[in-house]
């Protein structure tokens, strides 16, 4: 069994479909739903941990494809304007899953993967440079 | 082996000089030794960029026709201080909006001013023989106005503490956020690069000491508030935990928010960033000495922020070392630290003013008053009487 997390934006003619329930039925996939926001016949995301055997989780994703929805492979709805960051460190106090971390380049560095969007950092960021794109 | 401070500027306008930061200067003492390095190298530059709450402005806006006696002052809906002179004013970094609260306070009002956007000042007076309007609301430009510096009472910490909670639940502070049961730990300075670790005893900077301030070249300005030279020493002479600090200005229109930025602390306020390069000249080799200290020499203490009582809030004393690395043990067990204060950006700012001091665009100078010693600091007792007075 893999496991992948995946950002999915949906557009505004899917927002009313049930896309998970496919996901689970026709491609037995495990679906975790880390974050959601949809607001019919307007805009959807939706982030989620997908677990599934590889080939069903290459058919579950080209499925999403064809449908029109946009899929992000390890997406986030953390967004970070790192041209503005100066590195202060204050977003890695709050990660506690060492998502953000100050590199021994000094700089700030985001891994996705890690990340389990609880979003302290964005009330952490001092410089108010890190959204929640589902906020 | 002494240098005096025209000598190095000599050095410096001939384009001779030897320049390097406070953290090469460890290696160049490591492999040749205090007093050859103290011949071969001129100047030492320290930095730091750190949240520093005491920051301000003063502005004058010019006067009007007909003139006001500005008493209630706003600057994008942030109060300034009424009670000065008709058009002067302090604006202090941390005051919060009318509107915004502390989304939008004193700093990023400063930090727009320095980026040439306009802002609306509204102002009320009473109204005097002299100055009859009573009211005033215009857009305003730092280009427009006579006078735009910033003054800040107490930046440059020469040393501070660094925190952590203990309690069950997360709390939100001036050195961010702390998780609970001793979750994590953070410091807010620049440990061996910081300016005042280089100069512990205050030494060569001093009144009048030219500074890298925000991009601009602004001036120590007195001793900071808060000043402790009384605070107890490592074996390095460096502060452990909060000591001396500086009070700095510089005029604003030279500044770069490349180098100043606002800050915002949830559940505290606003603060400011505030980037600030100090050259130390290499006076003799007691100057030196104190230039090549290393993060493994400077220490400070980890206070526990969930104390506020007046209890005894000491948790360990870690040096900057550990704190650097990732993690320090509380108790026994692996507790990570996270830096308040950009390494990043002190590393920038002292490369810039090397850079400045090698072609000859910055030069020393030499301070008019040294900063007083053992200089210790009261606390506010809270009292409902008068204290008995003579007379």
């Amino acid at each position: 069994m893999d496991k992948m997390k995946v950002l999915l934006i949906f557009p505004k003619n899917l927002t009313g479909e049930p896309i998970t329930y496919i996901l689970v039925r026709e491609y037995d996939l495990r679906i975790n739903i880390l974050k959601a926001h949809v607001d019919y016949n307007i805009r959807g995301s939706l982030l989620m941990e997908l677990e599934g055997t590889p080939e069903n989780l290459r058919r579950g994703v080209s499925f999403l494809s064809e449908q029109g929805i946009s899929v992000v492979e390890n997406g986030t709805a953390t967004s970070i304007d790192l041209d503005r960051c100066v590195a202060c460190g204050a977003c890695t106090a709050a990660c506690e899953t060492g998502a953000l971390r100050i590199g021994t380049d000094d700089l700030l560095h985001y891994d996705s993967e890690k990340c389990l969007e609880c979003m302290l950092c964005v009330k952490a960021c001092p410089q108010r440079i890190i959204t929640d794109i589902f906020a | 082996m002494t240098k005096t401070y025209q000598e190095i500027n000599e050095r410096i306008a001939a384009g001779k000089a030897v320049v390097v930061d406070a953290e090469e200067i460890i290696d160049i003492v490591k492999s040749e030794g205090i007093e050859r390095a103290a011949q071969l190298v001129d100047v030492v530059t320290t930095a730091t960029f750190s949240p520093m709450c005491s920051s301000g402005a003063f502005l004058n806006f010019g006067h009007a026709t007909p003139p006001i006696r500005m008493e209630k002052i706003f600057l994008n809906n942030v109060e300034c201080s009424g009670g000065l002179a008709a058009v002067d004013t302090f604006i202090g970094a941390t005051q919060e909006s009318v509107d915004l609260g502390m989304e939008y306070g004193g700093a990023h009002v400063i930090c727009d001013l320095i980026d040439g956007k306009d802002v609306l000042l509204t102002a009320t007076g009473k109204g005097t023989d002299c100055y009859p309007r009573r009211e005033i609301s215009t857009y305003i430009n730092i280009d427009e106005m006579n006078e735009a510096y910033l003054y800040n009472p107490r930046n440059c910490y020469q040393n501070y503490g660094a925190a952590t909670n203990s309690s069950n639940k997360r709390i939100y502070t001036y050195m961010g956020i702390l998780q609970p049961h001793f979750g994590n730990v953070t410091y807010a300075t620049a440990g061996q690069l910081s300016p005042l670790m280089n100069d512990p005893y205050f030494r060569v900077i001093g009144m009048g000491t030219k500074i890298f301030l925000a991009g601009a070249q602004g001036y120590v300005s007195w001793y900071g508030t808060q000043f402790n030279t009384a605070a107890k020493r490592a074996e390095s002479g460096v502060p452990i935990g909060g000591a001396g600090t500086i009070a700095v200005s510089g005029d604003m229109r030279q500044m770069s928010t490349d180098y100043i930025r606002p800050a915002v602390f949830e559940r505290y306020g606003t603060s400011m960033f505030v980037g600030i390069g100090i050259p130390i000249p290499i006076l003799d080799e007691e100057t030196l000495k104190f230039c090549a200290v290393t993060d493994d020499d400077i220490y400070t203490d980890i206070n526990d922020y969930s104390l506020r009582d007046g209890s005894d809030s000491f948790v360990a004393r870690v040096s900057y070392a550990e704190l650097k690395s990732g993690s320090v043990k509380i108790n026994g067990e692996d507790v990570r630290t996270s830096p308040l204060s950009s390494m990043h950006m002190a590393r920038k700012i002292a490369e810039e003013l090397t850079g400045q001091i090698k072609r000859g665009e910055f030069t020393l100078t030499e301070p008019v008053m040294l900063f007083p010693q053992n200089n210790a600091l009261h606390s506010l007792g809270v009292r409902t009487k008068k204290r008995k007075q003579d007379k």
